[in-house]
């Protein structure tokens, strides 16, 4: 029999809630994480919905985990691999493409096909877009310091990321104030004229929120997205062996090797406060479980509305998070194939094995307006006719994924508002899996014939079966009002919270999501570092 | 026109080689890599199945009654107690203990062998074979050889090959066929990794070719480079001779000889095997009194080099590749040996390296200094002396 005393309670088995417990008992401590679902993970899971044919449900590429962690941790010994994701091509509703090729050569060429401006303008923005994003970089490793706070250490954070800003070149703090107000829109036709690439580029900047291209502070999400870039070859970027549950599957394994307990079906009920601090949790099937300290890696609002009474907050701070957006704007839809989409616009003979485009990401992004009006049917709380996609093939990153010459696809597609007018059910799921298999056939014809299973996920169902509120996919969306010492909110965002022995460390804290880990590590840190286990 | 020669399948890696990076091995054409970046066919090798033409591989075929006699005379394993369809690896050495070369040996049948070798030993082979009843050729031309790596490369040849390869064992040999053609199969590779050596007559390499790269297709199968594979080879704590270390017959000073023991070959060298064999009496010595020097595995401290780039305002700037060139160790301020390979590793997010290391700073958990240019300057990394090898999973000998 387990006891049930602990030195940490960690709420939630996703890949934040494992780092977090990995570290703890890599520091001696004994942890438990709870998980409510039968497999851990959260969103980053590999499920077989068909036989034989394996999902990455949620979420599908690494792109900001940590390197440290992957070394602290040992996660390459515990079957971490991060797979290349090398190129994305954008099919033109004319017939042509553009490619983006993991050879800066090649891409400039293919680029100079189709405007020799844009080629050589893509170098500069490049460079800017990395210099910006190197000089905010180190602002990830920080803790948070609140900027009213006059305590020593909140000043020094202060002062560190004020020696940065004091570094910057007056080019650079331009390039940064211009990041942080401005569209991607905007940004983007200052520097190119071809609409495919500027559609292609503004994508990244509306990925996770509820915002179009045209929608000021979207800029400030593509340099988000520029963050991994600066690490170059080192940088973890890239599809898991084993998808996003190959991410988890390899913490899993590396926390329970330290010693972590992982307790699933363990829904939380209620976090137990006794004398203004944090000492255990209720479970859903009536345990308690005692403990130092409780950190919750949910999304910010189970973590404050709904675990803890709010009695046990400040109101301001309740409202403030009442206030935060998580509205879930992006669905997913995952097929299992029994041949490749072919894409007229670059078409492959036989059965595909060489063909560069599906290695990659294909992008459905023509242009702004294209994304912009896709954005206007969800605005209004409808499913975007002809939706963004951004599309890979899993199973020719890792053939492990379907099997023998079978695929599956994963498509995120945007807009699925979360807010749906009439709300979600069957057939609304039905008609987002319609717009998004008729969008593709526009580009590959070959498509609804060679689909043997399909599953449509809305915010709703992410909500439901990830447990995150609102459905969005970083636990709230990266809004300039929601980033670094005002995520989650003001004053708290250094992985504290107003109530004693109860902490925070998941993708609604600082630094926000994308399969990162380091709330979760960084939240660990500060668990520590407050000496109370 | 004097040309380097194309082995038997360069009819279909000329075609498949982007980049036309062609290196030099062994007075071969070697394709460096096949695709403009190296990751893809890294990644095949670790995730999927690599097809790697190994042709240029010096191969001497040793038969007749005394075949055991000699291989057991010049190299340091025990050959008598090797089983027909057994694969030994093994270096060999001059009187005096220091390496010659290092390759393969493959019991084929009872009185015949295959040794591989990186540079030729005709010569050395003749010259111990004195008195001896023994036949040696040089197949080199005549057999050609793929590497095939990776975890899915079972599946594949389960598919291909006439016999499942399920039972073949670590270090084992057997007859087979692909596609009706006589083959070789041995359970051998230069990754670390699952992986098979494919030996066939050079004039039925291009239908094996076709084979695996048609039914390998959905198993993930690249055409891999050299330069992908020197990556694997050092994760996997496997040395190249010319590289890592200098044959004994060619050095210039004795520095830069190195005995087996000094690679970390111990477990090759079976002292207790019976009958002279050919440097046994300086190796005893070496065994009795310990070795000076010994190749380890150096693992780079991410924080500390970050660090160094970060005074001059960079994130860290390495080669993404597998880099032959010496770099000095240092202990405190006094140098106690060099890398004489270094790589990033994508699969453990490290900036290893396999380095020679003076006694006592050789053990593992040592604290050393690696040099590397920041921005032009020499400065010291930090780093640590580890276990080789780096990278082994669970499948490479299951």
């Amino acid at each position: 029999m387990t006891s049930n005393q602990y030195d940490a309670i960690i709420i939630g088995g996703g890949h934040n809630g494992l780092v977090a417990g990995a570290y703890l008992a890599r520091a001696g401590k004994k942890v438990v994480v709870l998980e409510r679902r039968h497999i851990a993970g959260g969103a980053a899971v590999t499920e077989e919905i068909f036989p034989g044919y394996k999902f990455t449900e949620f979420s599908y590429v690494v792109s900001l985990l940590r390197p440290e962690i992957i070394r602290d941790l040992e996660l390459p010994k515990h079957g971490l691999k991060i797979l290349p994701l090398p190129s994305t091509v954008t099919p033109m509703e004319n017939g042509d493409y553009l490619g983006a090729w993991d050879d800066h050569d090649l891409t400039r060429r293919e680029i100079y096909r189709h405007s020799p401006k844009d080629a050589e303008a893509y170098d500069e923005y490049a460079r800017v877009m990395a210099r910006a994003a190197k000089a905010i970089k180190p602002i990830i490793n920080l803790i948070p310091p609140d900027p009213s706070s006059l305590s020593v250490k909140d000043l020094m954070g202060l002062l560190k990321v004020g020696q940065f800003a004091a570094n910057l070149s007056e080019k650079e703090l331009y390039a940064i104030a211009k990041l942080a107000t401005q569209s991607s829109a905007d940004l983007l036709e200052e520097w190119f004229e071809f609409d495919p690439l500027k559609g292609t580029k503004a994508a990244s900047g509306i990925i996770g929120t509820y915002l179009g291209p045209r929608s000021p502070g979207t800029a400030y999400v593509l340099l988000h997205h520029y963050m991994g870039e600066i690490d170059g070859a080192f940088r973890a970027w890239g599809f898991a062996k084993n998808g996003s549950g190959g991410v988890s599957g390899s913490i899993l394994s590396a926390a329970k090797a330290l010693g972590v307990e992982v307790r699933l079906n363990a829904s939380v009920k209620q976090v137990i406060v006794k004398n203004g601090r944090a000492v255990g949790v209720a479970l859903e099937n009536g345990d308690e479980l005692t403990s130092k300290v409780v950190m919750s890696a949910a999304d910010p609002k189970r973590t404050f509305l709904q675990f803890v009474e709010q009695k046990h907050f400040p109101d301001e701070f309740v409202t403030a998070l009442q206030n935060f957006r998580t509205r879930g704007s992006s669905g997913k839809v995952n097929i299992a194939l029994s041949e490749l989409p072919n894409f007229t616009a670059l078409p492959f003979k036989g059965k595909g094995h060489d063909s560069a485009l599906h290695r990659g990401a294909v992008s459905i992004s023509p242009s702004i307006d294209y994304i912009e009006r896709a954005y206007d049917d969800a605005k209004y709380g409808q499913i975007s006719k002809r939706p963004y996609l951004d599309m890979i093939f899993p199973s020719m990153i890792d053939p492990d994924m379907a099997p023998p010459g079978q695929h599956v696809m994963s498509c995120f597609v945007q807009y699925a508002p979360y807010d749906l007018e009439g709300g979600w059910n069957d057939a609304r799921r039905d008609e987002l899996g319609e717009a998004v298999i008729s969008t593709i056939e526009q580009y590959a014809p070959n498509i609804r014939k060679a689909i043997v299973g399909m599953q449509v996920i809305s915010p709703k169902d992410i909500e439901a079966i990830a447990g995150i509120t609102g459905g969005n996919i970083f636990h709230g969306e990266l809004l300039l009002h929601q980033i670094f010492f005002l995520r989650p909110t003001p004053q708290w965002a250094d992985f504290r919270t107003p109530l004693k022995g109860y902490y925070f460390g998941a993708s609604g804290a600082h630094p926000g999501g994308g399969v990162m880990g380091a709330p979760g590590m960084l939240a660990a840190k500060e668990i520590l570092k407050d000496g109370m286990l | 026109m004097l040309q380097l020669k194309t082995t038997p399948f360069h009819a279909r890696t000329s075609a498949l080689c982007q980049p036309q990076n062609w290196r030099k091995w062994a007075g071969y054409f070697a394709a460096g890599s096949y695709e403009h970046t190296l990751d893809r066919e890294y990644w095949a090798i670790r995730n999927a199945a690599a097809l790697i033409d190994v042709s240029p591989l010096i191969k001497y075929v040793i038969k007749g009654k005394d075949a055991a006699a000699l291989l057991h005379r010049v190299t340091t394993r025990n050959i008598h107690k090797m089983s027909v369809g057994q694969v030994f690896y093994t270096g060999w050495c001059d009187e005096e203990g220091k390496m010659i070369d290092d390759g393969t040996v493959t019991r084929l049948e009872e009185t015949t062998f295959r040794l591989t070798a990186a540079e030729p030993n005709l010569r050395w082979l003749m010259m111990n074979a004195v008195g001896m009843e023994v036949e040696i050729t040089e197949v080199t031309d005549d057999v050609a050889a793929l590497s095939f790596q990776g975890p899915n490369t079972r599946k594949v040849l389960n598919i291909v090959a006439e016999k499942p390869v399920d039972e073949l064992k670590y270090f084992r040999m057997m007859k087979n066929k692909i596609n009706g053609i006589e083959v070789t199969i041995s359970r051998t590779g230069y990754t670390g990794d699952l992986g098979y050596e494919i030996w066939m007559d050079a004039k039925d390499a291009l239908p094996i070719w076709d084979k695996l790269m048609e039914v390998g297709g959905d198993y993930g199968i690249a055409p891999v480079g050299i330069l992908a594979m020197d990556m694997a080879r050092v994760e996997a704590g496997l040395f190249m001779l010319d590289v890592d270390y200098t044959s004994a017959s060619h050095a210039w000073i004795e520095p830069q000889k190195s005995s087996p023991f000094e690679l970390g070959l111990d477990w090759t060298v079976a002292l207790d095997k019976p009958g002279y064999f050919v440097g046994r009496r300086a190796l005893e010595r070496e065994k009795r009194e310990g070795s000076t020097w010994k190749m380890v595995g150096l693992e780079v401290d991410w924080v500390g080099m970050e660090k160094l780039f970060a005074g001059v305002g960079l994130p860290p700037q390495i080669p993404g590749m597998a880099v032959r060139g010496s770099l000095p160790i240092f202990v405190g301020n006094v140098q106690v040996g060099y890398a004489s390979t270094s790589t990033w590793s994508p699969v453990l997010k490290k900036y290893i390296a396999l380095a020679h290391l003076q006694k006592p700073y050789f053990e593992v958990g040592t604290d050393v200094r690696m040099e590397i240019t920041v921005e032009h300057h020499r400065q010291h990394a930090p780093a640590k002396v580890v276990k080789l090898p780096f990278y082994e999973p669970e499948w490479k000998k299951k």
